[in-house]
C-alpha cells in the first residue's frame, strides 16, 4: 500500500478509520485538534457516515463516546490534557462501565505550555482510572496503535487511554497502512446492567476491574510497543518513553548504544522488564516526556537503594518538554558546536490580528471602566485572552474554560463592582451556560460579555455550537431580555458601544453584551467541513 | 543523503508550504521525512519555525538537536537569527531581509541584517521585492524556497512539482507566478 505522510494526529486519525471506527467525539484543543479535523476532510469517513461533528465540550463528547460504545460500535474520543479534567466525571467512572464496542480516549498533552493553561500528564490520569495507556513513540506506532488499542479494549471490555504530546501531534512523516477492518455490528452489551453504576453494582464493577490488574501486567509485558534492548555496558540502564525513546536513538544514529535500553509504550509498565534492567544495571536514567512517573514509581516512597536518574534530580530539567539536545546531556554526551542566539533578538509573542472585533471590544470596554480602575475583567481563553497583553491590558484572569462568568460571579457576590466577565461563544457553549444559570439564580450584579466572532478562532476555526443560538440561550435560562444587548465592535460605533456597556453596569442584575462580528479568517471564507452548516 | 533544516518566519508567512514542497521531492526522492510544525498559539503573529529533516536513513527525533542542521531558510531576517542555536558551525543560513515588525520593540534593522552578515555561508536577499516584482507579495514563500534550492541537493524538477501540486487546486496562474517566484530566487542565490 502507498505510503501516506501524516501527522500524529492524522495518523491517529487514519489508524482509527482502517481500524472500524464508527464515531469520533471531542472537543478542538492544541495539540489534539487535527485529529477530528481530518475525519471531517476524509472521503472514506465521509462515505460510512462516521460520526464527526464537534462536541460542546469534553465531557459531552466522553459521554457520547460511551453511548456509541453501548450499541456496540467502536469510538474514537479527542481532547487536549486539559479537556480530560473537563471529561474526568465520565472518564474515571467509564474504567467501572468498561466498553462494548472498543473506545479509545486519545488526549494530547502539552508539555512546555506552546498552547495551554498548564503541563499536565494523562498518564497520571491513565493510572488513577487503572486503564491501559498506550504512549506512541512515532507517527506508524500512533496509526498502529488504533487496531491494536481497539483489540485491546473489546478484550477487556475497557477504555484504553492513547497519550502524545505535542511533538508527535504536530509533527509527519510516512506511514504504511494496514489491513482495512470493517465496522461492528449494532449490539447491545450482553450484560445490561453494563452501565448501571448504583452502588451495588459499582461495588462489584470495582472489584472486577482490581482482579484484572495481574492480567493487565501480563498483556503490557508481550506488547509488541515495549521492548528490552540489552547492552554491554550495564553502568547505566535506560528507560524511554513514548517520543523520548526517539530523542535517546537520535543520539545513537552513528555509534551503537552499549547500554540496556526498555523502551516503554504500553503500560501499566511491564514489570519483569522493569525488574530485569534494575537488578541488571548500576543505575537507572529514566527518560519520559512530562513528569516523573515512571521515575517516582521506580523511586518509591522512601527513595529505594536504586541509582535513578531522571526528573527528580536534575539530571533531567523537572519541567518542560525533552528535545534531543537536553537528552544528549542527560547521557553526559558532549554537546554539538553553535552560536548563541543575538542578544537584539527580542520576543515575538503571539497578538490580536489587525482588524480582529476583539480589539474594538476591549477598547470599548476599556473606555466603560476606566473610572472603575483596573482589576474589574474576568476573562477566559480564546484568542480574546490575548486581550490581556499591551496595549490593551483589558482583562485580569484566564484560568479554566467557563471560569470568566463564575469568578465574576463570585467575585460580586464578595462586592466588587463592577464585575465583568469577558467569554467567547465557543467557550460560552463549552461550559458558560452552568455558570449563567448562577449568575441567575444568585440575582448576581455582573455583566457578561459574550465576545462572539462567530467560529472557535484560536484553535483553527472550528465551527463553534452556539452559533445563532447565544441571545435565545441567555433568554431561555433567565436573563431579562431587555437585558440582553447586541453591538457591532468597529471603530465607528465606539461612542454608541460604550454607552450600551455602560448602562449595563449600572443596571443593578445579569446582563449579557453581544458583540458580533466575524473573525477576519472567517469572512469570506468557507468553515471547515463537518460541523453543522 | 542528510539534511536537517530550520524553517522559520512569523505565523502567516507560509513557512509550511516551503515545508510540504521539500518535504514533497524529498519522498518523490524516496527519502525519510520527519517535519515538525507549529500549530496553535503562535499561529496569531507569534515567531514560528518548522523542523524539517530528510535524510536516505530512518530517522528518529521529530526535533533538530541544536548544533545539527544544515540549514535555516528564514521569511524574515529577525527569525533568522533566533535559530542560529541549532546551526552547525559550517551551515548555510539563507534568508529574506525584509523585516516583518508586529512588535514595537523590533530591533534596528541595520543591525539584524548585520548581524546576518557575520554569518560565515549566508545567502540574502530581499524576497518581498522580487516577489511584488512577479505579481504578489504572497508568492514570498516561492522566492525563498527558490534561494535555498541550491543547497538542498534535491533535483529542481521535483520541487517543480511540489509547487504545482500544492498550488495546483488554485489554477494555472497562481501555479506559474509560484513556478516563477522559485526561479527567481535560485537565480537571486545563484549571482550572490
Ligand atoms: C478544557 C479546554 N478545552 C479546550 C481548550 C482549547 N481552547 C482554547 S481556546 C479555545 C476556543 C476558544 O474559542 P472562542 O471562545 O470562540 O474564542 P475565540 O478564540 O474564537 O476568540 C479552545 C477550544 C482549553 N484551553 N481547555
Ligand atoms: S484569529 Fe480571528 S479572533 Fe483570533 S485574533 Fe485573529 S481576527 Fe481575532
Amino acid at each position: 500500500m502507498k505510503k501516506l505522510v501524516l501527522l500524529g494526529n492524522e495518523a491517529i486519525a487514519q489508524g482509527a478509520i482502517d481500524s472500524g471506527l464508527s464515531g469520533a467525539f471531542g472537543y478542538p484543543g492544541t495539540p489534539s485538534t487535527e485529529i477530528i479535523e481530518y475525519i471531517q476532510r476524509s472521503p472514506e469517513a465521509e462515505e460510512r457516515k462516521i460520526h464527526k461533528i464537534w462536541s460542546a465540550n469534553e465531557k459531552t463528547a466522553m459521554e457520547e463516546a460511551l453511548g456509541m460504545s453501548y450499541a456496540g460500535k467502536r469510538v474514537l474520543v479527542t481532547m487536549k490534557h486539559v479537556g480530560l479534567n473537563v471529561a474526568a466525571d465520565a472518564f474515571m467512572n467509564s474504567a467501572l462501565t468498561g466498553a462494548n464496542g472498543g473506545i479509545i480516549v486519545a488526549v494530547a498533552d502539552d508539555p512546555s505550555m506552546h498552547s495551554s493553561q498548564n503541563e499536565q500528564d494523562s498518564r497520571v490520569y491513565g493510572k488513577f482510572a487503572m486503564m491501559n495507556i498506550l504512549e506512541p513513540s512515532n507517527q506508524q506506532e500512533a496509526y498502529d496503535m488504533q487496531r491494536y488499542g481497539f483489540e485491546l479494549s473489546e478484550k477487556f471490555n475497557l477504555p484504553v487511554l492513547l497519550r502524545i504530546t505535542t511533538r508527535l501531534s504536530h509533527s509527519r512523516a510516512d506511514v504504511v497502512r494496514g489491513e482495512l477492518l470493517s465496522e461492528n455490528k449494532l449490539s447491545m452489551p450482553k450484560d445490561p446492567n453494563q452501565f448501571m453504576l448504583l452502588p451495588a453494582f459499582a461495588r462489584v464493577k470495582y472489584k472486577k476491574l482490581l482482579a484484572l490488574q495481574p492480567e493487565y501486567d501480563k498483556v503490557s509485558e508481550e506488547s509488541p510497543f515495549n521492548n528490552f534492548t540489552d547492552g554491554k555496558d550495564k553502568s547505566v540502564g535506560i528507560i524511554a518513553c513514548g517520543l523520548a525513546y526517539n530523542y535517546l536513538m537520535e543520539n545513537y544514529q552513528d555509534n551503537e548504544c552499549l547500554h540496556p535500553i526498555l523502551k516503554i509504550s504500553h503500560y501499566p509498565i511491564p514489570r519483569k522488564m522493569v525488574e530485569k534492567i534494575t537488578s541488571e544495571c548500576d543505575s537507572i536514567l529514566v527518560l519520559e516526556e512530562g513528569m516523573p512517573l515512571i521515575e517516582e514509581m521506580l523511586k518509591g516512597y522512601l527513595g529505594n537503594p536504586l541509582n535513578i536518574k531522571g526528573r527528580l534530580d536534575g539530571t533531567v530539567p523537572r519541567d518542560g518538554e525533552l528535545n534531543p539536545t537536553i537528552v544528549r546531556k542527560a547521557l553526559g554526551l558532549g554537546q554539538f558546536k553553535s552560536n548563541p542566539i543575538p542578544e537584539i533578538v527580542e520576543k515575538r509573542p503571539p497578538a490580536l490580528c489587525r482588524g480582529c472585533p476583539h480589539i474594538d471590544s476591549y477598547k470599548a470596554l476599556n473606555t466603560s471602566l476606566e473610572k472603575y480602575g483596573k482589576g474589574h475583567v474576568f476573562s477566559d481563553i480564546g484568542c480574546y485572552t490575548l486581550g490581556f497583553l499591551p496595549p490593551y491590558n483589558a482583562i485580569s484572569t484566564c484560568v479554566d474554560m467557563g471560569a470568566s462568568i463564575t469568578m465574576a460571579v463570585g467575585a460580586a457576590s464578595a462586592g466588587l463592582f463592577p464585575s465583568v466577565a469577558v467569554i467567547g461563544d465557543s467557550t460560552f457553549g463549552h461550559s458558560g451556560l452552568t455558570g449563567l444559570l448562577d449568575a441567575v439564580t444568585h440575582k448576581s450584579n455582573v455583566v457578561i460579555i459574550i465576545v462572539d466572532n462567530d467560529t472557535t478562532a484560536m484553535t483553527g476555526m472550528q465551527d463553534s455550537v452556539v452559533t445563532g443560538m447565544i441571545e435565545d440561550i441567555c433568554e431561555g435560562i433567565g436573563v431579562e431580555k431587555e437585558h440582553i444587548r447586541i453591538f457591532n465592535p468597529l471603530p465607528n460605533k465606539h461612542d454608541e458601544n460604550v454607552k450600551i456597556i455602560e448602562e449595563e453596569i449600572n443596571y443593578n442584575g445579569v446582563s449579557v453584551i453581544i458583540p458580533r462580528r466575524p473573525c477576519i479568517h472567517v469572512i469570506g471564507k468557507n468553515k471547515k467541513a463537518g460541523g453543522k452548516k | 543523503m542528510k539534511k536537517d533544516i530550520i524553517l522559520s518566519g512569523v505565523g502567516g508567512q507560509g513557512i509550511l508550504s516551503i515545508a510540504t514542497i521539500i518535504g514533497y521531492a524529498a519522498v518523490e526522492n524516496e527519502m525519510f521525512l520527519k517535519q515538525a510544525e507549529v500549530h496553535g498559539m503562535s499561529q496569531r503573529g507569534g515567531d514560528v519555525q518548522s523542523h524539517l529533516r530528510i535524510s536516505d536513513n530512518k530517522i528518529y527525533s521529530d526535533l533538530i538537536a541544536e548544533g545539527k542542521a544544515d540549514l535555516i531558510i528564514a521569511v524574515e531576517p529577525m527569525e533568522a537569527l533566533r535559530y542560529l542555536p541549532y546551526l552547525c558551525t559550517d551551515g548555510w543560513m539563507i534568508t529574506n531581509t525584509k523585516p516583518y515588525i508586529n512588535i514595537p520593540n523590533y530591533p534596528d534593522i541595520e543591525s539584524v541584517i548585520a548581524k546576518i552578515d557575520e554569518q560565515p555561508k549566508k545567502v540574502s536577499l530581499d524576497a518581498d521585492m522580487i516577489a511584488k516584482e512577479i505579481g504578489t507579495v504572497k508568492c514570498m514563500n516561492m522566492v525563498m524556497l527558490g534561494a535555498a534550492s541550491p543547497y538542498l541537493d534535491l533535483p529542481v524538477e521535483k520541487l517543480k512539482e511540489g509547487i504545482r501540486t500544492v498550488f495546483g487546486r488554485k489554477g494555472e496562474k497562481i501555479v506559474n507566478m509560484n513556478l516563477e517566484a522559485f526561479d527567481s530566487g535560485r537565480k537571486a542565490a545563484e549571482n550572490k
